[in-house]
């Protein structure tokens, strides 16, 4: 019974946002203010349906219907509740609920917080939205519904994917979620001015704060997926520049450089079909991402879940989108044109070259993730493009990029010169060149010419950030939130940067095998490895190691690390022990019995790895920061 | 300097700058290509002898040897036509196990595939699309096409 009422909420929220749409779209262009009006109760509507629906799904899953397929495939008597909440939205068919859920909850916000936009350009952004659910629940509903019914039941499930189960990856798919569908409500003002004509800094005021939370969203989203992949997945590495990651990576270069552009949009009226068309590849990027996910058509240690007849649905909709929205791109903006010029040192040309840099970026990670698609297309062999490609090419535009964001800055609008800053900023670069020497070849003892490029890059970066914040306060005694969440984030960028300097050059990862009493030695720690026992956990076996971690002879931690054998699919996972510090982790991964009493163990020391995701919180702390200023609710209260 | 010719030397820095960046980015591009080659195309010849590449297919049944106590592991990699054998020092993914679909990077020394790293994936019932493509009928394939 609820699983049918599931279904039948989400063939009313299909019909809902097909009202959405026309209503939207038909009620913009025919001037019909009765539909225009109706916008609300019907966008209020899907939201209803589409959280009724994932709330029959999510039922399913508590109450352990296994007459339902997909809650047999992927829950079990014996999973913790935790786990059968997040399995809702461990697959395929859940995870498509989740996405339209959030889409319509985008949607709610935008029709809720925009009664100040002019009517007809309210109405165009909510029938676009529309339009985005209406291809959505159509995919849902025609290939891949949540409810069928599996007759007979099961009587018992499957069990949900074992990696599956863990607090960052219940959390992971819904944060980036938001980040994904965000970009949608940039696209959608995006397109709405096109229809409009409305291209003007009023648009880029009322699209900025959207962005910058759909961005926000997407930093903690992917940060999470990246810790997560490294103490579960990953054996301590934390990006793997596999396609999935790649998938989330190039929205959030596209979104971060359509966040700066809209910047100079709103303040100066500049850039403005760059803007549009920056949106429109965000949001394309965002489907690509699902389109490569879910389709199956690229091999990757992430993708789950995966049917090419699904996939082609999803390239049918991802072509309709970004084919319609740059036809029309094509005809309107045209039409723009700007007359104002700017000089080279100016806040304009630190942006310009910011957008360069990070739709650059965002090519090179393009070109080599759907490259290998290409090449099988037209059967010119089977290849890979691996992580050493990525490593070297997205250094090209990165390292200037973030020096130039430590000087960019601080750079006024159309023609300042640096002037009096140029002193202050050569002596922060310096102090940071001092700090990053000693870092390196202090603390660490070594140091090739990259680590100190990179550690003295994120040391001035923090430092002109602070500068800024200081300065303001000093000089002027005034700081907005806005200013205030910029150098927020430039300054978590900075701590990302030490984060990757500091674990790609002294990072140590051993495979030893080990008996009970034996003893290893990486970095200036020793790992003495205990012994194993068994142990039993709520829905699997597992052998679980201990070790203690000693330096110069003082006992620093002890760890335990498990090898899980998950009862439902047996299937083996590695639960790492890992010691968690400022300056250090230390990392112990149990590997298999290699007979003769000796296991098989990795260990590694990975200096600062903290301070990456670290920094990410901070970068998507600032974003916050910076939505909150009075300039974004004044205008939305009525400007 | 007059802008316009400081705008011209902006431009050329500019080009210049893009220019060596593609050089570079195609470069390790170049490098960085890994070509995938099945048993039967290391066996033919086909699969070069002194770059890295991929190989990939089923582990075959009671292939794997251990030397107890050791990293060091071998084991047979088939698409059912040909085989290759594989050697790997180091810890083995965990759904690696006989029967299993897997990837292997790395080079050929002496007919041997020396490999430095081993890849199986997270779904015991996936096959790497490579590896279900490349296994030779009439032997049904296994858990292909999920």
């Amino acid at each position: 019974m609820i699983p049918e009422l599931g279904e039948y909420a989400l063939i009313l929220a299909f019909v809902l946002a097909l009202a959405q749409a026309v209503f939207g779209l038909g009620g913009a262009y025919f001037q019909h203010r009765s539909w225009m009006e109706a916008l609300t109760p019907t966008v209020t509507g899907v939201w209803v349906c589409m959280a009724a629906s994932f709330g029959c799904l999510t039922y399913a899953f508590v109450t352990h219907d296994f007459s339902v397929a997909y809650v047999a495939n992927n829950s079990n008597v014996a999973l913790p509740l935790l786990y059968r909440v997040a399995a809702v939205w461990g697959a395929h068919e859940g995870s498509l609920l989740l996405w339209i859920l959030i889409l319509a909850t985008w949607a709610l916000a935008v029709a809720l917080c925009s009664s100040t936009l002019p009517a007809a350009f309210r109405a165009r952004v909510l029938g676009v939205l529309g339009l985005i659910a209406v291809g959505f629940l159509s995919f849902t509903i025609a290939t891949s519904s949540p409810f069928l019914r599996l007759i007979p039941a099961a009587l018992d499930g499957a069990d949900l994917n074992p990696i599956l189960q863990d607090p960052a990856l219940a959390a992971h798919p819904p944060i980036l979620y938001m980040g994904y569908v965000g970009t949608a409500v940039a696209f959608a003002f995006a397109v709405a001015a096109m229809l409009s004509g409305q291209m003007d800094a009023a648009w880029a005021r009322w699209t900025r704060p959207w962005t910058v939370m759909a961005w926000l969203f997407l930093t903690i989203g992917i940060a999470l997926g990246s810790w997560w992949a490294y103490y579960e997945l990953g054996w301590g590495g934390w990006w793997f520049w596999d396609p999935v990651e790649n998938a989330s990576f190039m929205p959030w270069l596209t979104a971060t450089a359509l966040i700066h552009s809209l910047a100079v949009t709103e303040a100066k009226g500049l850039f403005k079909s760059w803007t549009l068309l920056l949106a429109i590849f965000a949001f394309s990027l965002s489907l690509l991402g699902t389109f490569l996910v879910r389709s199956g058509v690229l091999v990757s240690v992430h993708a789950f879940a995966s049917d090419p007849s699904r996939g082609l649905f999803i390239l049918g909709l991802l072509l309709f989108f970004i084919v319609g929205s740059l036809a029309l791109y094509a005809v309107r903006a045209s039409a723009l044109k700007t007359n104002t010029g700017f000089s080279l040192v100016s806040r304009e040309s630190f942006l310009l070259l910011n957008n360069a840099l990070l739709v650059a970026a965002a090519a090179l990670i393009l070109t080599g993730t759907l490259w290998p698609l290409f090449m099988d297309a037209f059967n010119l062999g089977k290849i890979s493009v691996g992580p050493p490609y990525f490593n070297v090419v997205f250094l090209i535009p990165t390292l200037p990029l973030i020096a130039l964001l430590g000087v960019g800055m601080h750079a006024g609008w159309t023609r300042a010169m640096l002037g009096s800053k140029r002193t202050a900023l050569i002596g922060i670069a310096g102090g940071a060149a001092l700090v990053a020497a000693f870092v390196a070849l202090g603390c660490y003892g070594s140091a090739r010419l990259l680590t100190i490029v990179g550690f003295t890059a994120g040391f001035f970066v923090i430092g002109s950030s602070s500068w800024f914040v200081l300065h303001r306060l000093l000089v002027k005694q005034h700081l907005k939130r806005a200013a205030f969440g910029m150098a927020l984030a430039h300054a978590g960028v900075g701590v990302l940067v030490i984060g990757v300097t500091g674990v790609s050059a002294y990072k140590v990862e051993k495979d030893l095998s080990l008996a009970p009493g034996e003893t290893a030695q990486i970095a200036d720690y020793s790992f003495e490895y205990m012994g194993a026992l068994p142990v039993a956990g709520p829905n699997y076996d597992a052998i679980e190691g201990r070790v203690v971690i000693r330096k110069h002879d003082v006992r620093v931690d002890e760890l335990t690390t498990q090898k899980r054998i998950f009862r439902a699919q047996h299937q083996p996972m590695t639960q790492a022990g890992i010691s968690v510090g400022w300056s250090r982790d230390l990392f112990v991964a149990l590997g298999e019995d290699l007979g003769a009493g000796k296991w098989s163990m990795r260990i590694q020391y990975k200096p600062l790895v903290r301070f990456i995701w670290l920094g990410a919180l901070i970068m998507a702390l600032g974003g916050l920061i910076a939505v909150m200023d009075r300039r974004y609710r004044s205008a939305a209260k009525g400007a | 300097m007059t802008p316009r010719r400081k705008r011209l030397y902006a431009l050329i820095a500019i080009v210049a700058g893009v220019a060596v960046s593609a050089a570079i980015a195609l470069k390790a591009f170049n490098n960085n290509m890994l070509y995938f080659y099945d048993p039967s195309q290391v066996a033919a010849g086909v699969a070069p002898l002194h770059k890295t590449f991929r190989v990939g297919g089923m582990v075959t049944k009671g292939s794997v040897v251990r030397a107890p106590g050791s990293l060091e592991v071998r084991f047979v990699v088939t698409d059912f036509q040909h085989s290759v054998t594989v050697s790997y020092s180091g810890l083995l993914p965990d759904l690696f196990r006989e029967g299993q679909g897997i990837i292997a990077h790395g080079h050929l020394k002496d007919g041997m595939f020396m490999a430095d790293e081993v890849l199986a994936k997270h779904d015991e019932k996936y096959m790497p699309p490579e590896v279900a493509k490349s296994l030779k009928p009439p032997v049904a394939r296994p858990g292909a096409g999920t």
